[in-house]
């Protein structure tokens, strides 16, 4: 249950090259109603955040609505974070991730489930999200990390995370028999996990 | 427990169960601290995709957040309690391991005080509830952010149900509410759909042991005691 993990006050890996403040920190601020900590909280994942919603969510007015309320459940439960039980980054991000997963489920019966799986897979269009990806040293990383998994892992686990999908939905997509898409998900992850060095394994 | 769920983790991590598999593998999560840990560190690791989609969001919209949370008061951390050592209940001793593990929070009288941000009409029957000197809470965090607060006094025979962020019941199903006495499940109300709800439990909780949410079929158990499963439980230790 307690296997080690980076100290708090270390920056998180997911931070790559930039300066990293100390989101531990900020966090435990903004949790006691510090708001100068929370902008500068803010500022240093507003990227990430904003980043995730649009990828999954598509719709950029949409993913500002999905940023604005995660932000706000950061804000209302950041005294609640656990160093112990991972970093700031991924505290926040699967905060993030669930708000626009639920979004688009809600959303389910419109176009978004009319779109080819190809249509799906598609990066982004957008300059700027292709730019700042590419000038993060993390980002060659994990991409490369990525490289290191199976295809079918690669595309589970990337339906998975950024379609927002579930397990069932993706071994349809796949054609996978159902039951092994959950697998694939769990093998990708594990792989981009110790490839990565993260999650204290 | 099926051997299979533990295989849940990765599709868990990255919210790809439907929500009936969510409920049961938090369930299961509960009981398995290894699940847990794996839990943790694959969501580790799918928090690394998003920095390949970085995007910076448009300038207006930190103006609004920053506005916005001016407005909104921040939650308590939880406080861990000191777990009780009642046995456990013959007829659902794994719910009862699970309350083990629950952050549950006692909050004695010297430190409950009125809800600033409540209107100050007539107090209703949660914040006299709440303002009883006798008045506890016991909380359950669930995995997904949601949580239940019990607020309970003794001296007042009554007790509330306090939810935040709750999902709702799955299509043709009710969340109901249970105070255990003894061994017995007393049938204490219903949950209604949203998010946020503040229930007032019928019957008297003054010489309850615990409380349960079950998910019935609408319009609840035929039976008397929970027929579905009990997906909370917290005991008044």
């Amino acid at each position: 249950m307690d296997p080690i993990r980076p100290v708090p006050d270390a920056p998180s890996p997911a931070e790559g090259a930039s300066v990293a403040p100390d989101l531990a920190e900020l966090l435990k601020l903004s949790g006691r109603g510090d708001q100068g900590a929370f902008s500068q909280l803010y500022d240093a994942v507003s990227s990430r955040v904003f980043g995730l919603a649009v990828r999954v969510v598509r719709d950029p007015a949409q993913a500002e609505e999905v940023t604005q309320e995660a932000f706000m459940e950061i804000w209302r439960t950041a005294g609640r974070y656990d160093p112990d039980r991972g970093s700031p980054l991924g505290w926040l991000l699967t905060i993030v991730h669930r708000k626009a997963v639920d979004r688009v489920r809600s959303a389910e019966a419109s176009t978004r489930r009319d779109t080819s799986y190809h249509a799906q897979n598609q990066p982004v269009a957008h300059d700027a999200t292709a730019e700042a990806a590419h000038a993060s040293l993390e980002a060659r990383r994990v991409r490369t990390a990525l490289g290191s998994l199976t295809p079918v892992q690669r595309e589970a686990l990337e339906l998975a995370y950024f379609g927002g999908y579930t397990h069932t939905e993706v071994a349809g997509m796949l054609d996978l028999p159902v039951g092994t898409a959950k697998t694939r998900i769990r093998d990708g992850l594990i792989r981009l996990r110790d490839t990565m060095g993260v999650g204290g394994q | 427990m099926s051997i299979d769920i533990h295989a849940l983790s990765g599709a868990y991590a990255v919210d790809a169960l439907d929500d009936i598999e969510r409920a049961q593998f938090e369930r299961h999560l509960a009981d398995c601290p290894a699940c847990r840990s794996e839990v943790e560190s694959l969501r580790e690791a799918s928090a690394l995709l998003a920095e390949t989609v970085l995007d910076a969001p448009p300038a207006g919209l930190r103006t609004r957040v920053l506005a916005e949370i001016a407005t909104v008061r921040p939650l308590p951390p939880i406080v861990p309690e000191v777990v009780s050592r009642r046995p456990a209940r013959r007829w659902f001793p794994g719910l009862v391991a699970a309350a083990a593990v629950v952050t549950a929070v006692g909050i004695g009288s010297a430190v409950v005080q009125p809800w600033q941000d409540e209107t100050s009409q007539a107090p209703s029957a949660i914040e006299q509830i709440r303002s009883a000197k006798d008045a506890r809470s016991w909380t359950r965090d669930f995995p997904d952010g949601s949580s239940a607060t019990v607020w309970r006094s003794a001296s007042l025979g009554q007790a509330a149900v306090v939810t935040e962020d709750m999902a709702d019941a799955p299509s043709g199903k009710v969340y109901e509410l249970w105070l255990q006495h003894d061994d017995d499940m007393v049938a204490a109300g219903f949950m209604p759909a949203g998010p946020d709800n503040t229930v007032t439990l019928s019957g008297d909780p003054a010489d309850a042991d615990g409380f349960g949410i079950s998910v019935e079929d609408t319009g609840g158990s035929t039976t008397g005691e929970p027929e579905g499963e009990v997906v909370a439980y917290v005991e008044f230790a």
